[in-house]
């Protein structure tokens, strides 16, 4: 963790003073702290400079953020260290156990629907990244009859609320008795997967500079070669970047989850996660407990992909 | 920008040349996502439309009973059910709450993303800490952040009415008072959804060059008019992009309002996709085609959003 803190210290640190400069005009948006920057200092202050009162003003803010960003995951970790009895006790830590997991674990379905939860989501990463990514390359690179109409499709799609499609799904889905198997999750969600990959690969397909498609033709590739050889080694960073999108979509999915898996053995984790606290029961410390266990690998690798993810969504979004 | 000019150039100068066997491989390159829109996007969609205009319901859909197939028994009845639903006051409730709940959300979102952004993009010491603390309600799944603010709201034993009531002040029925419900959600989507905006708008905060704000400095423009007259111009691409993304995204939000109040207390933060769903797989007995007809309305709103949005953007000379 602190190797990975260190490299994004020194990636960011480069932008931080390229816009160092930039950073004044902003003071003006949060009164509190522009109002005393712009004070009557003695010593003339350096352009960019803060004044004591704005510097205890930005830290006093984002401090006020960052505790109300981190409070409620770090109240679930805390919780789960707590016995049933102590679940709403407002002291950090009261009587230390780990029954919970122990109970989580071994006691309830929880692998099963983490091994759930696995299957679907990486088949549907998987499946979504590959064929969306030549449709990706044609939109970018081709000129074609149908290409408008596919772009608009594309868009359009990507927008369809799952209200308009979950009921005609679950219906063929139980025509076809297909519910509660893991191929219903994939097909759908490969619905919402294969639109926005589609979209996000062609923006970065459109950063690969066509001198390096040409180059290829000229060496006599064909248009599959020169996509399959050339283009694809070039686009991994994007194809990690909308890997991880999809992945995290279909990961924190809940409606489709939640409507087409019933029996306890099929659900994924976002309704397994439902099943500790309902209307029957209140077990909010083994909630808690599962909760941890889910949210600490999605937290390790968003990690992981953070320092993609600024480019990857200016790329994104500015090509939209 | 530089595919483009190319793409222009092969499309003048080879077009009687390459006719039929250049766009053969561009669709070859779509087919698989031309077929897979088909048919997991497409004809579950024509098939919703027809649902909306029948009378399917739990008791006479097309279902398979262990061994035995049910035949559909459902008839056609027109536009019954739109009639039904949009002479009804339920829709326009819910319509209306929908309606306060994405522009407030958005607003709030965006102008919290943008305050916070502008104090990152500054140089100073813990930027990287508070950075990953502001981004973690990003890297949680958010059915697991709503279950830990759920506990936190919790009426009897939650943090919230604990300290308040430490304070001598009467717990606040959170989840069961309907403007206080209202006003969970809210704040629970605004935490969800501000990470997303502050990594947008940091993105297009750097792309905005530092020379500009010195040569505003140099013609003795204040924090406040640079503010106004470069960082906001800077950054309204990027904003209009993912103010639409995040419209349509509050719009559909189903796991914020089914996880946290269930679309209680008596339906009143419903939106109108979580009612349809609690029409079609909560309700018994399940009403398909009236959720179907739900959908079908939500997506009309969704696409005529979109284009008024589309043709105010080109009022105003933006390219999109």
């Amino acid at each position: 963790m602190s190797a990975e803190t260190t490299r994004f210290d020194s990636g960011s640190a480069p932008a931080g003073t390229r816009t160092g400069p930039g950073s004044d005009p902003g003071r003006g948006d949060i009164p509190q702290s522009g109002g005393a920057g712009g004070g009557s200092g003695k010593r003339p202050r350096r352009r960019g400079e803060r004044g004591p009162l704005a510097s205890f003003g930005l830290h006093a803010t984002l401090l006020f953020a960052a505790v109300i960003a981190v409070f409620p995951p770090l109240w679930l970790l805390v919780t789960s260290f707590k016995p049933k009895s102590d679940t709403f006790t407002i002291a950090l830590i009261s009587n230390f156990t780990l029954d919970n997991y122990d109970h989580v674990l071994n006691n309830t379905k929880f692998l099963t629907w983490f091994g759930n939860s696995l299957l679907v989501v990486v088949t549907t990463t998987v499946i979504g990244v590959f064929i969306s990514s030549t449709t990706g390359y044609a939109l970018s690179r081709f000129r074609f009859p149908g290409m408008r109409p596919l772009m608009w499709t594309l868009l359009i799609t990507q927008m369809f609320p799952m209200a308009v499609l979950i009921v005609p799904l679950y219906n063929l889905m139980s025509r076809y008795g297909l519910l509660n198997r893991p191929i219903a999750l994939i097909v759908t969600y490969l619905t919402i997967a294969v639109p926005f990959c589609a979209w996000m690969m062609k923006g970065f397909f459109d950063t690969i500079p066509i001198s390096i498609d040409e180059s290829g033709r000229v060496d006599g590739l064909s248009p599959f070669g020169t996509f399959w050889r050339l283009i694809m080694p070039l686009a991994r960073p994007g194809l990690a970047v909308t890997g991880f999108y999809t992945f995290v979509t279909a990961w924190a999915e809940v409606a489709y989850a939640t409507a087409f898996m019933t029996g306890e053995r099929h659900l994924t984790l976002a309704g397994g996660l439902q099943t500790f606290v309902n209307q029957h029961t209140q077990d909010w410390h083994l909630m808690t407990a599962a909760a941890v266990l889910i949210a600490v690998p999605a937290t390790l690798v968003f990690g992981y992909a953070q320092r993609h993810l600024q480019s990857g969504l200016t790329a994104g979004a500015t090509k939209a | 920008m530089a595919a483009e000019a190319v793409r222009t150039r092969l499309g003048k100068g080879a077009r009687t040349r390459r006719t039929l066997a250049n766009y053969w491989y561009a669709w070859a390159m779509i087919a698989p996502v031309v077929v897979v829109i088909t048919g997991i996007i497409g004809w579950p969609l024509v098939r919703g439309i027809f649902l909306s205009l029948t009378n399917a319901n739990e008791a006479n859909v097309e279902r398979q009973i262990g061994v035995n197939k049910m035949e559909a028994t459902y008839e056609f009845v027109g536009l019954e059910n739109y009639a039904d639903i949009l002479t009804d006051s339920k829709f326009w409730d819910r319509l209306g709450w929908t309606m306060v709940w994405t522009v407030s959300c958005v607003a709030i979102t965006f102008l919290i993303g943008l305050a916070l952004a502008n104090m990152l993009n500054r140089t100073f010491r813990g930027r990287t800490l508070y950075r990953m603390a502001l981004i973690l309600p990003w890297a949680i799944p958010a059915f697991v952040s709503v279950f830990a603010w759920r506990m936190i709201f919790n009426e009897r034993n939650g943090i919230l009415n604990n300290l308040l009531e430490g304070q001598g002040i009467a717990g606040i029925h959170w989840l069961s008072d309907p403007t206080w419900a209202k006003a969970a959600v809210i704040a629970v989507n605004v935490w969800l959804g501000v990470p997303f905006m502050l990594i947008a708008m940091l993105g297009a905060l750097q792309s905005i060059p530092a020379e500009h704000y010195e040569a505003a400095e140099m013609d003795g423009a204040g924090p406040w008019q640079r503010f106004w007259n470069i960082t906001l111009p800077g950054v309204r691409s990027v904003s209009m992009t993912v103010v639409l993304l995040s419209t349509i995204w509050t719009f559909n939000m189903f796991p914020v309002i089914f996880l946290l109040t269930r679309g209680g207390p008596a339906g009143s933060t419903d939106i109108l996709v979580t009612e349809a769903f609690r029409l079609a797989f909560i309700r018994s007995p399940r009403d398909f085609a009236n959720s179907a007809a739900w959908g079908v309305l939500i997506l009309l709103l969704l696409v005529l959003f979109a284009i008024s949005y589309r043709r105010a953007l080109r009022k105003q000379g933006e390219v999109w």
